[in-house]
This record gives C-alpha cells, sequence and structure tokens, in this order.
C-alpha cells in the first residue's frame, strides 16, 4: 500500500459525515445507516490493507506521509503529516475494528431514535478525528485530532439534548477536557520553545541525540502532558466528567468513552515515551495517578446500582492500570491493555446497552435480575467479557492486567511493591463490581416485571437516561408496546453480531501477549519493540529481567486468587444471601460517602464553580461589566449625544444661516491661506 | 491704463455687497439677484487678470460662468415659480420645510 493512501483511512469517515451531515436527514435510514458502515468499514479495510503491506515489507515498519509544510515560521515548522508505526497500527485496528461494530450495533440499537442521520453522522465525525489523532506526525495534528474528538464526544454525550442532565453532562465533559488541553498546549509551546518543532521524529530525534538531557524543562513537558492526558483519559483530578457521560447513546459510551477516545491520553503517553523515559519524576507521578484512580473509581464502582454507571467508574479504573503501566514504563504493557480494554469493555457496555433495550430503557440494577434465560446471547457474550475483565485466564483481561501487575512489580522504585499491591487490590475490588453487576442483571428473581411501568416513579435511580426525553417518547411508546406485547425481548441479530464478534475477541484476545513465563511468546511487546525499544527498554527492562520467571507465574497466580476473591465475594453477597450485605451497608455513613462518590462533584462544585461563579457575578459582572465594559460604551454616547446636541444648533433649517456659516468657513479658509502665504514669505 | 488693483478693489466691493445682501434680505428673489452678483464680481476678476497678463484663459472662464448662470437662473427661477405657488410666499424663513 502506498503511502499516500493513508490520507484515505481518516478521510473516508469524514465523507460519510458529510454525507450523513448534510443531505442525511432526507434519506431514508437504510441509507444512512449504509453510508456510516460503508466509509467505515472502507476505513477499516484500507487499515486491514495496510497492515497486511506492513507485515509483508518486513522489519523496519514505518511509513509516513509528509505533505506540504503547513505552518512555517522562523524557529518553528510544522508538516501536515500522518506517519504509521506499530503503536499506530494497534490503534488504527482498534479504532476502526471496533469502531466499525460499534457503527454495526448502534444501526440496530438506534433504530427507533429520533435523529438517527445525526448520530451517524456524530459517529462518523468522531471515526475522523480519532484516526486523525492516532495517525498525526506531530503534536499540533494530535491536538487536531485531540479536540475534534472532545467535540465528538460532546455532542454525542448531549445527543438527547431536549434532557438537561444530558446537555449539562456535554458541557462537563467539554469543560473539564478543556482544563486538560489547556496543560497540552502549554507542554507544546514549551516543546516549540526548546525545540522548535513538534514533529514527533524531530523532537525525539533531537532527546536522543542529547543524552545528557534529563528532567527540568522536560519535567515539565511531561508533566503538561500528563495534565492533558489525565483530562482525556479521565484521571484524578479530572475523571469526573467520564461518569457524567454516559448520559450518551450506550453505543457512544462503548466506543467514545471506553475503547478508544478515552485512550487518547494513554496513547499520547505512550507515543512520547521518549520524552518520559528521561523524567523519572514525571513517570512516577503517572504511576501513582494511574494506581489511585484505579483504585479511586474501583471503590466508587462498587455502590453504583446504575449499571452504565459501574461500567463507566470500571473504564475509569481500567485507565488507572493503563496510566500506571505507562509510569512504569511498560509501555507495551500498557498498550496492550489498551487493546484488550477495548473489546471487552466494549463489548461490556454493548451487552448492556441490549439489557437496557430488553427492558426498554431500564437502567437500574436493582430492577433487573433473572435476565439469564430471557437475552441469552447477550448473557453469554457479557459473561465472556466479565471474565475478562476481572482477569480469569484464558480470557484478554488475564494476560493484560498481569503484564501490568507485573511490570509493576518489577519496578525499579520504592513505590513499586506498593502501587503492586493498590493493583492487586483494585482487581479484586474490579472482579467484585463486575460479578455484581453480572449477578444483579442475570441471576436472582425477575424484579422487573412489576416495575417495567413504575419505575418512571422510582425516585431512587439515579438517571433515566432515556426515560423522560420528548426526543425518544415515540421510540419508548414502541417499546413500551413491544414489551407488553412479547416481554423481554432479546435483540435484534445486527445487535447480536458484534457482540459475538467482540466476544471473541474478549476470549481470545489476550493470547498475543501471552508471557514467556506462561509458555507464551509475548508476541505484542516484540510487535511493539520497535517503537518502545528505543529507551525504555535498554533502561528500565534490564532490570525487569531479574525477576525470574516463577516469581512471575507467583504473581499471576496471586492475581488470579485476587479475581476469585472478588467472585467468591459477590457470588456470597448477590447470590446466596442477597440482601445481607444491603441490610449491613444501609446505614453506615462510609457506604452513603462511596455512594455519593465522595463527594467529589461536590468538592469541585464548592471548590472551584462556586468561587469562578462568584468571581463572575461580583468582579467580573459588577466591575468590569458594568465599569469598564458598558461603562466605556455609555461615556462614548454621552460624549456624541453631547456633541451633536451642540452641532445640531447649526442645524436651523434657515438658509441665510447656512449661507452665514458658509460665509464664515470661507473667510476662515481666507484668512489661514493669508496668514500662511505671508508667513512662507 | 487703469491699474489692475482698481478692477480688484471694485470686484471686492461688489462680492461684499453680494455676500452682505445675501445674508440680509429674505426675499428669495433678492437673494437670487445677489448670488449673481457675487458672480459678476468673480467675473470681473477673471477679465481683469486676463488683460493684465494678456492671456486668454480668464476670458474662457467667464463665459463658461455666464453659461452656467444662465442655466441656474433658468432652473432657479423656475423653483421660484413653483415655491410660491406651493407656498404663496417667496420669504425664505417660512419655507424650512426640511426642519423637524
Amino acid at each position: 500500500m502506498s503511502p499516500q493512501y493513508l490520507w484515505f483511512i481518516p478521510l473516508l469517515p469524514f465523507l460519510g459525515f458529510l454525507v450523513n451531515g448534510t443531505v442525511g436527514r432526507r434519506l431514508p435510514r437504510a441509507a444512512v445507516a449504509g453510508v456510516a458502515l460503508l466509509f467505515t468499514g472502507l476505513s477499516a479495510a484500507l487499515v486491514a490493507w495496510l497492515w497486511a503491506t506492513m507485515k509483508a515489507a518486513g522489519a523496519p515498519l514505518s511509513m509516513s506521509v509528509a505533505s506540504r509544510p503547513w505552518i512555517s515560521v522562523p524557529g518553528f515548522h510544522v508538516d501536515f503529516a500522518f506517519s504509521v508505526d506499530h503503536l499506530t497500527l494497534i490503534m488504527l485496528g482498534v479504532v476502526t475494528g471496533v469502531g466499525f461494530l460499534i457503527h454495526l450495533y448502534s444501526v440496530g440499537y438506534m433504530a427507533h431514535e429520533e435523529g438517527y442521520w445525526r448520530f451517524f453522522a456524530y459517529l462518523n465525525l468522531f471515526m475522523f478525528f480519532m484516526l486523525v489523532l492516532v495517525l498525526a506526525e506531530s503534536f499540533l495534528l494530535l491536538f487536531v485530532g485531540w479536540e475534534g474528538v472532545g467535540l465528538a464526544s460532546y455532542l454525542l454525550i448531549g445527543f438527547y439534548f431536549t434532557k438537561d442532565s444530558a446537555s449539562n453532562a456535554g458541557k462537563k465533559a467539554f469543560v473539564v477536557n478543556r482544563i486538560g488541553d489547556f496543560g497540552f498546549l502549554l507542554a507544546m509551546f514549551l516543546t516549540i520553545a526548546h525545540f522548535g518543532t513538534l514533529s514527533f521524529s524531530s523532537v525525539f530525534a533531537q532527546i536522543t541525540a542529547q543524552p545528557e538531557l534529563h528532567g527540568g524543562f522536560l519535567t515539565a513537558i511531561a508533566l503538561l502532558l500528563v495534565l492533558g492526558a489525565a483530562g482525556k483519559s479521565a484521571q484524578i483530578p479530572l475523571y469526573v466528567w467520564l461518569p457524567d457521560a454516559m448520559e450518551g447513546p450506550t453505543p457512544v459510551s462503548a466506543l467514545i468513552h471506553a475503547a478508544t477516545m478515552v485512550t487518547a491520553g494513554i496513547y499520547m503517553v505512550a507515543r512520547s515515551h521518549v520524552l518520559f523515559d528521561r523524567s523519572p519524576l514525571a513517570l512516577s507521578i503517572v504511576a501513582v495517578i494511574g494506581a489511585a484512580t484505579a483504585i479511586f473509581a474501583a471503590c466508587i464502582g462498587m455502590v453504583q446500582n446504575d449499571i452504565k454507571r459501574v461500567l463507566a467508574y470500571s473504564t475509569v479504573s481500567q485507565l488507572g492500570y493503563m496510566f500506571m503501566g505507562c509510569g512504569v514504563a511498560a509501555y507495551s504493557a500498557a498498550v496492550f491493555h489498551l487493546m484488550t480494554h477495548a473489546f471487552f469493555k466494549a463489548l461490556l457496555f454493548l451487552a448492556a446497552g441490549s439489557v437496557i433495550h430488553a427492558l426498554s430503557g431500564e437502567q437500574d440494577m436493582r430492577v433487573m435480575g433473572g435476565l439469564r434465560k430471557r437475552i441469552p446471547v447477550t448473557f453469554w457474550t457479557m459473561t465472556i467479557a466479565v471474565f475478562a475483565i476481572a482477569g480469569f485466564p484464558p480470557f484478554a483481561g488475564f494476560f493484560s492486567k498481569d503484564e501490568i501487575l507485573y511490570q509493576t512489580f518489577a519496578w525499579h522504585n520504592p513505590l513499586a511493591k506498593l502501587l503492586w499491591a493498590v493493583g492487586l487490590l483494585t482487581a479484586a475490588m474490579t472482579s467484585f463490581y463486575m460479578f455484581r453487576l453480572w449477578y444483579k442483571t442475570f441471576f436472582g428473581a425477575e424484579r422487573f416485571s412489576e416495575h417495567t411501568d413504575a419505575h418512571g416513579h422510582n425516585d431512587h435511580a439515579p438517571i433515566h437516561a432515556r426515560k423522560d426525553t420528548t426526543l425518544v417518547m415515540e421510540a419508548e411508546h414502541d417499546s413500551g408496546q413491544a414489551t407488553h406485547a412479547h416481554g423481554v425481548h432479546e435483540s435484534p441479530w445486527i445487535m447480536l453480531a458484534p457482540l459475538c464478534v467482540l466476544a471473541v475477541l474478549a476470549a481470545v484476545g489476550g493470547w498475543v501477549g501471552i508471557p514467556e513465563a506462561l509458555g507464551g511468546h509475548n508476541e505484542i511487546q516484540h510487535f511493539l519493540d520497535p517503537v518502545f525499544a528505543v529507551t525504555a527498554h535498554a533502561e528500565n527492562v534490564a532490570n525487569v529481567d531479574e525477576v525470574s520467571h516463577s516469581l512471575e507465574l507467583g504473581l499471576a497466580a496471586v492475581s488470579v486468587l485476587a479475581a476469585l476473591f472478588g467472585l467468591f465475594l459477590a457470588d456470597f453477597f448477590y447470590r446466596r444471601k442477597p440482601g445481607t450485605l444491603g441490610a449491613m451497608s444501609a446505614n453506615s455513613g462510609l457506604y452513603r460517602v462511596v455512594a455519593n462518590k465522595f463527594y467529589v462533584d461536590e468538592l469541585y462544585h464548592f471548590a472551584i464553580v462556586k468561587p469562578l461563579e462568584y468571581g463572575s457575578r461580583f468582579l467580573l459582572e459588577n466591575v468590569v461589566e458594568r465599569g469598564v465594559v458598558s461603562g466605556s460604551a455609555r461615556a462614548l454616547a454621552f460624549i456624541t449625544r453631547g456633541g451633536s446636541n451642540l452641532t445640531q444648533r447649526m442645524q436651523s433649517g434657515n438658509i441665510r444661516s447656512y449661507a452665514g456659516w458658509l460665509a464664515a468657513g470661507a473667510a476662515v479658509v481666507l484668512f489661514i491661506m493669508a496668514v500662511t502665504s505671508l508667513h512662507l514669505r | 491704463m487703469v491699474p489692475i488693483a482698481y478692477y480688484l478693489i471694485l470686484a471686492a466691493v461688489l462680492f461684499c455687497i453680494g455676500i452682505g445682501s445675501f445674508l440680509i434680505k429674505r426675499n428669495i428673489i433678492t437673494i437670487f439677484m445677489s448670488i449673481e452678483l457675487m458672480l459678476n464680481a468673480v467675473n470681473l476678476t477673471f477679465v481683469a487678470f486676463a488683460h493684465q497678463w494678456k492671456l486668454v484663459h480668464g476670458q474662457i472662464f467667464v463665459f463658461f460662468v455666464m453659461v452656467v448662470a444662465a442655466a441656474e437662473a433658468a432652473v432657479g427661477l423656475a423653483i421660484i415659480i413653483a415655491i410660491f405657488r406651493a407656498r404663496q410666499t417667496l420669504n425664505v424663513d417660512q419655507i424650512n420645510l426640511m426642519k423637524n
């Protein structure tokens, strides 16, 4: 494949966006879906072709296409260029592959919704920007994609824009991401100041060429990049937008807020690993942020009752794992987890969407239960995903999570063992809350039948994302009818097919990274070696080799035990003795704190939003707005009015006074001429 | 030969009489006549200088001014007649329709 074809990979979804965005309103639904699927599918096919060519090409697998210079001023130059290496290839595969499956799923899921064309137009727009993001050859072009996916995310979170909570969630996501973007921008400015370019290859070449460069401004750039990554990838302290983002339609949660966009931060850190390797401080901070986010989000996830919110906190937690992986310089493990996470978390969301679809929009797990027999395909695919994320061998999550935990354990840092312990505890908690979800949804008594009509009045439920919107009223009505006619129903094949494909991927996707200790070859790490080997392995992995394979096996066994422990707890509390935990925790203060998400939203509200609002209200409005802005406008108006009051007296309407002014003017001119001509002489 | 200063003084006097009557008089026809007076003062200056410098340009200018003045008189008188028919007055102080 010629490098020129790289342009088409992002451009095809953009074309789909243009078609659906302009004439989609007038097209029939089948045509809209056809357009969206066609262009995404073509893009995925191009990626497959690219993969095949690069596989055939042999060792130095990287390809780039530079076009004309984009910005060129003295001291700074950047090209509009794409490049592909192994890291990009994995990201491309995930984005187009999972993206295509989710498009397919959406055709069924959104079938009864208003704004069908709008949904697919946004989805294709997202694909375009995401592909630009991963293909970019410079920080600047990456930033274009970065902002673009933020925009698409905002549009899709607020898809049900008539509902307050949805549009607020969209705004929240956008604003929180802006904080991160601010860091990213500053990082770019620092990079320009020190390297005069934003191109990955030349920045990293300059760093590599100066082995004495350590810490200092590199740490500053790295930390600012981390701020950006924390915004996009929902890490502490900027994670708060992701759970609210669940207001969007479920396929959006699967595509943007689980599989692809939120991993952009991890991708960016991995992409700039040359920079991070030179700054141990920044790496440690990344690792600590990751571990803290992982356990913090897992805590909250354990007590959520909304099925999508559980998954949202789980995503935050898993992203924390990836951050931790990056932080201990195990970039390939982080990318490996990114990939497997994309598979099983997309599957979890899509299966949850299928459950929600089956129950006509119900998201509260307390009114589910016993769905095992009613929606068997959803149940089995979700089971695979649950086992995968909980970390049971041989499913995908086990290998990637274990790799990160192992690399953390082997990290050369006093914090290593602590972080490993946090990771392990998080693994147990992950297992617990995922099986809690599994049991609550699919086992036990069928709690939905008597609630199906009444849950609109159930004010304990945190959200009913699709309940009270006028947009979907008709859809609700339709599926409500269906529910009464056929009861809970399995989703159509077009939704189940992507579930099955993803289930296969979630089951076997981890086999590309079976560690040597378990008899595998860890192919993914070798695949990524050309990208990360440059410095990471030279400096860090040398230490890893000291840890023997038996230790690796032992750690794997411990993490499986942790997962089993979580399963056991969930089994005990939610299958054998349902209700005991509820009775125990109902009145406990700790439970309330966790159920309220540690009051972080409230804390931010009072610590940041309120002072800002206060500042805007009193300082900006009263002083700046009233005093400076409208004051200067008033002053200008006053001067003009006064001036015209004076001069309008000249306009008496009396022709002789006009003539008098004329004569006076002529006399003045004559006088001036006379004086100046005398003067000149 | 009469010195040019005499012509110029005469022209200046004529011009000032024109301006003065233009400013003072209320009757629109008188105003019109004072304009003609000013124009002829200018004409006199032109001719005086043309004679002084033995150049024909000034005299040609005079013809142009006369033609324009004739055209202006035709149009102006027509307007005056129209105004008189509409307002029954030639007092400019009562023809301030554009004011307010």
